[in-house]
């Protein structure tokens, strides 16, 4: 499983990345936690807000910070 | 109603005399604290439930197949309900002229929406009341309209970084949210954003309290007034560092005008406080050339020390 999240390096992205991370960890899953800071990359997601946590290319979250619990909800 | 359970809290219990310079701080203080943070807990819930209908990629879409002129309303109008923070600023304007959106449109709502953000319309409506509020919000949309308009007409589009015109934008279905979902995102964005505010605030009032109690009244007239004339672009200057810290400023502001500070002139500042920003022009810096940067920054300070004018000058 591959997670990335999208952001530029602002405050919210790096907790998302550290939630994500958490996240993977509680959960016992193997998946590889990505930061995604390219712009270019970014948005041919198709993002407008970031932060964004995308779950193997599909978009699961934007503009928002979303908890460990949620997280391990998604990539369960 | 609030105001008794002030003066009890404070000449009662704390027994401070109400024509003290303490007194007066201290109930000032508590009363504007217990509304302010009332207001904001209410106010800024129901703006994050209109929000979740207004996602930036909706918002994209209505304006891409907007003209000139009409496009620039819509902008500045959407610029208020559309969640921007100056994070997002770059895929957000990335997103808006990869899909047509003119470029003067696109700056419209740049100015619109971080200049009319909930947190600044809680604070003015709590501390100033709703005619100064809906002043400041009226203005505010009408800045974001002509700037957008002369940037448009003056034809920028090569000013904006090359690569920005090259990148491809994926699709995103905009996904809905039920309304339980919104509910509980109304929730947290309330509770995240007051954690985030919460001290700035209460320095805020606390100096504002401080003014209130032991500043003389009239003391800013002779400073701040509008036999000043520099008055007004001063205060936009101080306002351009403080960071959109609206939360902050706008109490002190406040009791400022309580001081003398003319209308025109609590105004302009608290624009350029809100809109004009250094974080965010570093940010924009990615996707405009100086240039532009700086035709940006340069018209919307001008209009802002233009409404400061008019509004001294006409109340």
């Amino acid at each position: 499983m591959k997670i990335e999240v999208l952001g530029m390096g602002c405050t919210n992205c790096n907790k998302l990345y550290q939630n994500a991370v958490e996240a993977v960890r509680l959960s016992g899953k193997e998946a590889e936690v990505v930061k995604v800071e390219d712009i270019q990359k970014i948005m041919s997601y198709g993002v407008m807000s970031t932060p964004a946590l995308v779950i193997d290319g599909v978009v699961k979250v934007k503009g928002k910070v979303p908890k460990v619990e949620e997280i391990k909800e998604l990539i369960k | 109603m609030l105001k008794k359970f002030a003066d009890y809290l404070v000449f009662n219990l704390m027994s401070l005399k109400p024509e003290t310079h303490l007194g007066e701080a201290t109930n000032f203080f508590v009363y504007d604290t217990i509304k302010v943070f009332f207001l904001l807990s209410v106010i800024i819930f129901f703006v994050a439930i209109i929000r979740s209908y207004f996602p930036p990629e909706k918002t994209k879409r209505i304006l891409s197949r907007k003209q000139q002129y009409i496009g620039n309303v819509f902008a500045a109008l959407l610029g208020i309900v559309t969640p921007f923070c100056s994070c997002s600023a770059i895929p957000l304007f990335i997103g808006f002229v990869e899909s047509g959106v003119p470029l003067g449109v696109t700056f419209s709502f740049l100015v619109s929406s971080p200049m009319i953000n909930e947190v600044a319309l809680v604070l003015l409506l709590g501390l100033f009341g709703w005619k100064i509020a809906f002043t400041y919000v009226g203005t505010g949309l009408v800045i974001a309209i002509i700037s957008g308009i002369v940037i448009g007409k003056l034809k920028m589009e090569k000013y904006v970084q090359d690569y920005v015109y090259q990148v491809k934008v994926g699709d995103v279905e905009i996904v809905n949210q039920s309304f339980h979902e919104k509910i509980e995102y109304a929730r947290d964005y309330m509770l995240g954003l007051l954690r985030k505010i919460w001290p700035y605030i209460l320095v805020g009032i606390g100096i504002g309290g401080f003014i209130h109690g032991y500043v003389p009244s009239n003391f800013l007239v002779k400073y701040a007034g509008p036999g000043n004339p520099f008055a007004v672009p001063v205060a936009v200057l101080i306002g351009v560092p403080l960071y959109s810290n609206a939360a902050g400023t706008i109490p002190i502001v406040q009791a400022l005008m309580g001081k003398g500070m003319p209308i025109g002139t609590v105004l302009a500042f608290m624009m350029a406080v809100t809109a004009l920003s250094f974080p965010e022009a570093v940010i924009l810096k990615n996707v405009l050339k100086m240039r532009l940067l700086l035709l940006f920054f340069g018209i919307v300070a001008l209009a802002i020390v233009g409404v400061g004018y008019l509004f001294n000058a006409i109340l």
